[in-house]
């Protein structure tokens, strides 16, 4: 009984935690562009004057999306086109099962840990479940019977396989640096310090490797400087073009919870996930209650992921979008090398410990 | 035309460049965040409105006599020069014998105007001004945006 509540509060963070901050990023997107480029932004939709600094704008949308006729264009095929958006939408929510936003903590005599689900595979999990999220963009694209949807969705795919081989070859990296696919055992090592002093963060022992990963990881959510798949200029928005009403919300919705995942991903690899740097666990413990240190631990995850979310949206107005070969090129000539460089210097240098500790 | 530019090592690579990009995006984000109600250069428009020139070239309108008649005296001098073609003046004799014609009608089609001044500087009698500063000249439909002889008087 009391693991069924505390699963279900851990499911509830996790999905809330998605959900409101991919409902604040489509409001920060807009607020945040505009700033960046001198203007103000939304801050009109208000309720009986209250505008909260353009907060309610999401708030609006949504409402006008539910509003909104749901079409399917003639000569597409209804149960797919129905069902894309919820594969897009879906893998964003479970990918996140996995990453940790505490350490196990006593928490009202129970030992918690602060993950959804403790899967020995976490990391493959993460990387498996985010490629499905190409099925969504592909289903969609292929059963609105509309060129431009299917080119949308023909491009998303070379895209997204290009740069899943990155992806996948820069977790190796880490993985040899920490010796577990466990994402929280992963967050768990990056607790100790390097020659005593600095933090062992991802970032830190694989840098190389942070900017793979996050370029990659960029290119998985399609957003500008890689939305080829949308490139409304060039094949007007892509594989959601048929979409309208919610379904197309999301479509929207999807790609913001990809950037908190992504965001997620990258604070548990390179960022040392929950960890306070220099302040561990049992420290905190000594000093607070264990809810007090799991909250504590959960707003250290939070920030981190705020903030990789702002550096996400800032090369997202910062950088135009790529040509489709030069895409190719940076994934395929560029990406691709430098990884497995990575891995292979990794290797040597673990090896090179190993050999001087006599290991 | 495409104008090739040799791009140096330093700028080939890429990475520095996104940074340098950043950096500017980052200081434009942060100086206005810093005080989000001075920095952004946007004017709140239906709130705040902007500064309007006295000769900028606004809504017309028909300048009057003393005894409050129109000082127009149809002589067609602006209906000829507007390239638009949107003022249309039917003169008719005034009773005052000093003055020669006087309109009937003086209509503007508001829909064709192009805003470029040249009744203001053909009329004679300094008849027809664009100082009324109004900036927007918008309604629901067209007939609503055909101007006469009264509107235009009335209109300061």
């Amino acid at each position: 009984m009391a693991e069924g509540i505390i699963l279900a509060v851990k499911i509830a963070i996790a999905v809330l935690f998605v959900l409101n901050l991919a409902g604040l990023l489509t409001w920060a997107e807009r607020r945040q562009s505009a700033f960046m480029q001198d203007r103000l932004g939304p801050n009109r939709a208000n309720v009986f004057g209250v505008t909260l600094i353009g907060l309610l704008h999401p708030v609006a949308d949504g409402i006008k999306m539910m509003m909104k006729e749901d079409f399917v264009p003639a000569g597409a095929d209804r149960i797919v086109h129905t069902l894309a958006p919820f594969i897009a939408l879906f893998p964003a929510f479970v990918a996140f099962a996995v990453i940790p936003f505490g350490d196990r903590l006593p928490i009202f005599g129970y030992e918690v840990n602060l993950v959804v689900s403790e899967i020995n595979v976490g990391l493959l999990f993460v990387v498996a479940v985010m490629s499905l999220a190409i099925f969504g963009v592909f289903l969609g694209g292929w059963a609105s019977n509309n060129k431009w949807s299917l080119l949308g969705a023909l491009r998303s795919a070379a895209q997204m396989i290009s740069y899943e081989v990155t992806l996948g070859l820069t977790i190796i990296g880490v993985l040899m640096v920490y010796q577990s696919l466990r994402l929280d055992e992963i967050v768990r090592a990056q607790g100790d310090l390097l020659f005593g002093f600095i933090p062992k963060w991802g970032i830190v022992t694989q840098p190389l490797g942070f900017l793979l990963f996050f370029a990659a990881a960029m290119a998985e959510t399609k957003r500008t400087p890689f939305d080829l798949p949308e490139g409304e200029s060039e094949i007007v928005a892509g594989y959601f073009l048929e979409y309208s009403g919610m379904k197309w919300g999301m479509f929207f919705m999807g790609e913001f919870a990809e950037i908190v995942v992504i965001a997620g991903v990258v604070t548990s690899l390179f960022l040392g996930g929950w960890q306070i740097p220099w302040v561990s666990t049992a420290a905190l413990l000594s000093v607070f209650p264990g809810w007090l240190v799991a909250l504590i631990q959960i707003g250290v995850f939070s920030v981190k992921v705020v903030i990789l979310c702002w550096l996400q949206l800032t090369v997202r107005w910062t950088l135009p979008r790529f040509r489709y070969d030069q895409l190719m090129r940076l994934g395929w000539k560029m990406l691709l090398p430098i990884s497995l460089a990575n891995i292979f210097v990794t290797g040597a240098v673990i090896l090179l410990i190993q050999h001087f500790k006599g290991v | 035309m495409a104008i090739k530019t040799k791009l140096n090592f330093w700028e080939r690579l890429y990475f520095p460049e996104i940074f340098r990009g950043i950096a500017i995006t980052s200081r434009h984000f942060f100086r206005n965040l810093s005080n989000p109600f001075k920095n952004p250069v946007t004017i709140r428009y239906p709130d705040q409105k902007r500064f309007i020139h006295p000769r900028w070239r606004g809504r017309h309108r028909l300048m009057e006599r003393n005894d409050g008649s129109p000082r127009c005296v149809a002589c067609m001098c602006c209906a000829t020069v507007c390239p638009a073609r949107c003022i249309t003046i039917m003169p008719g004799e005034h009773p005052d014998p000093a003055i020669m014609k006087y309109p009937i009608s003086f209509d503007i089609d508001m829909t064709r105007c192009i805003f470029c001044g040249y009744c203001v500087e053909a009329c004679p009698v300094d008849a027809i001004r664009m100082d009324s500063g109004i900036v927007s000249v918008v309604d629901y439909s067209r007939d609503s945006l055909q101007f006469q002889k009264e509107v235009l008087l009335k209109t300061s």
